[in-house]
């Protein structure tokens, strides 16, 4: 059986160019709405006693926008590139494609209206009411028959492992949105989840685990793999530990989701299997991290004049840090002090910001000029000056979210020789203040470079033109 | 905990599903020249 797409001579970027385009946007629109509430914890009345700004709707609009539109759209697109420059061939249907960018924004801008009217099933990172929730389902479809269509029309024998780990990243995410969604509407903008009390809980943290895992995680790897080696021009320094790496990740990551949940209503051995879980990633995450950055290995000068490269090789470096950070703390006596802290925030944006947001920008540095027919960004000094700004903005923030989690967590302890609690909680709000004010300072640094890589986009793209690329015409292993 | 009489089997199912993909790739030699993939990315560029 022959396919269309495999008899097309040229690749389809379109799509990858209005995903490339829209990961931008979307990365200063979340980065912007993160600034907010950043400053709304430092100064409250940033509310302004408007219910539709106030904190508790605009902060799943942020990790929903950061997330799934600024990730997502990454995510999508450079998948899109990679599968077809790694398999050699179209992409198996355009219309597709092109449905699930559309689809895609169209989730994005009802997540944009409806969260902060309100509408929420109150299930973090799975916020979205049922209809929207359809709405993922019916795009994800797509994108997945898109995606393996490639694959299966490939016109190249062997899988990259890129696409292996963006392949895991869309098989996971398809179950895990359609478990921990189970819901049952009781009108059109309200339902309640299939389950209840700790089952709920355990079912999100299921999910939330594995988002983390599969989207954040694997779906970047996918870029990593790719972008990491064409950009250093040396391939990756051991193929065989990519294979490892890929393998040994998903087969661990769906049972560590219980650490969210240590010390709560979850049977104690459940816990304790999702600790151990957690410790043995460190392996797998530490060899794939290990792996990417001695690629470079033998032409360590390149970091030095090359900012995009810099991108990527420090990603790695903060995706080394968070994955030793993270089994350090599903460790039940370490959790005892860092949960419901401000180390989990510090934690988990030094994942999103350092890991996923800069291997991204990394990744987007090296697309954007070939999409729109160019050798390079417009400017390649802005480059360097985004990486700048947004690594200082990284460190300071979670500098001051470590500090002032270990801080939170030592008074909530403190007890007194009679047994009362030495501080009351408001005292530690008021001690955390000046560690908000740092923190507002570094996610403004951030999201000054992703205003840096706006204009740069804006430059590169208008000053140059679209050039279909043509598809090798004879493929190396038919 | 009746949650994990879904959790659990659901989570075995797939390690399954995820062994039968690792057989086929091992079995249609996927993984048969392995150094050698990591550089035909930068051919015909």
């Amino acid at each position: 059986m022959t396919f269309a797409n495999t008899q097309a001579t040229v690749y389809n970027d379109k799509v990858v160019r209005q995903f490339a385009i829209m990961t931008i946007v979307w990365g200063v629109v979340g980065m912007l709405v993160g600034v907010i509430i950043a400053a709304q914890l430092t100064w409250p009345e940033l509310n302004f006693g408007i219910p539709w700004l106030s904190y508790g709707r605009l902060r799943p609009l942020h990790t929903n926008a950061v997330i799934f539109a600024f990730g997502g759209s990454g995510l999508i697109g450079t998948s899109y590139y990679v599968v077809q420059r790694t398999c050699q061939v179209r992409l198996f249907s355009d219309k597709l494609a092109a449905f699930t960018f559309w689809g895609w924004q169209l989730v994005i801008v009802a997540a944009a209206i409806s969260l902060p009217l309100g509408y929420t099933t109150s299930k973090e990172y799975a916020e979205l009411e049922w209809p929207i929730d359809i709405l993922i389902t019916l795009v994800w479809v797509a994108y997945a028959v898109v995606f393996f269509g490639t694959v299966g029309t490939r016109r190249v024998r062997h899988i990259y492992v890129a696409n292996w780990f963006y392949g895991g990243f869309i098989l996971a995410i398809a179950l895990l949105h359609v478990v921990n969604s189970a819901e049952l509407p009781v009108g059109w903008m309200k339902s309640y989840s299939a389950y209840a009390g700790v089952q709920d809980a355990m079912v999100q943290w299921w999910y939330g685990h594995n988002a983390v895992g599969f989207f954040l995680t694997a779906g970047f790897l996918g870029m990593m793999y790719y972008f990491i080696p064409k950009q250093a021009e040396r391939p990756v320094y051991s193929y065989r530990l990519s294979i490892v790496h890929f393998w040994a990740l998903i087969f661990t990551y769906m049972w560590a989701g219980p650490h969210h949940l240590h010390y709560t209503a979850l049977p104690d051995w459940a816990q304790s299997v999702g600790m151990v879980f957690s410790l043995i990633l460190l392996a797998p995450s530490w060899g794939g991290m290990i792996n990417g950055i001695m690629t470079l290995s033998g032409a360590w000068h390149k970091l030095r004049d090359d900012p995009i490269l810099r991108f990527l090789i420090v990603s790695l470096s903060f995706y080394g840090m968070s994955t030793f950070e993270g089994p350090m703390m599903s460790i039940k006596t370490v959790n005892a002090l860092s949960h419901y802290t401000d180390w989990t925030v510090g934690h988990v944006h030094s994942g999103a910001l350092g890991w996923v947001g800069l291997i991204t920008m990394g990744s987007m540095y090296y697309l954007i000029p070939r999409l729109f027919g160019r050798k390079q960004m417009h400017s390649v000094k802005a480059i360097e000056i985004h990486f700048w700004v947004a690594t200082v903005g990284i460190v300071i923030y979670i500098a001051a979210m470590w500090i002032a989690g270990v801080m939170q967590g030592l008074m909530w302890r403190a007890v007194n020789p009679d047994g009362t609690l030495t501080y009351t909680f408001v005292e530690s709000v008021k001690a955390t203040y000046p560690f908000y004010v740092l923190r507002l300072m570094g996610g403004l640094l951030y999201l000054s470079g992703m205003l840096i890589m706006l204009w740069n986009t804006i430059k590169t793209a208008t000053a140059g033109r679209v050039v279909p690329v043509q598809i090798p015409a004879v493929a190396a292993h038919a | 905990m009746d949650i994990l009489y879904l959790l659990i089997p659901l989570s075995v199912v797939l390690v399954f599903f995820i062994l039968a993909a690792l057989w086929w790739a091992i079995y249609r030699g996927q993984f048969d020249d392995v150094e050698r993939e990591g550089e035909r990315i930068f051919e015909h560029d």
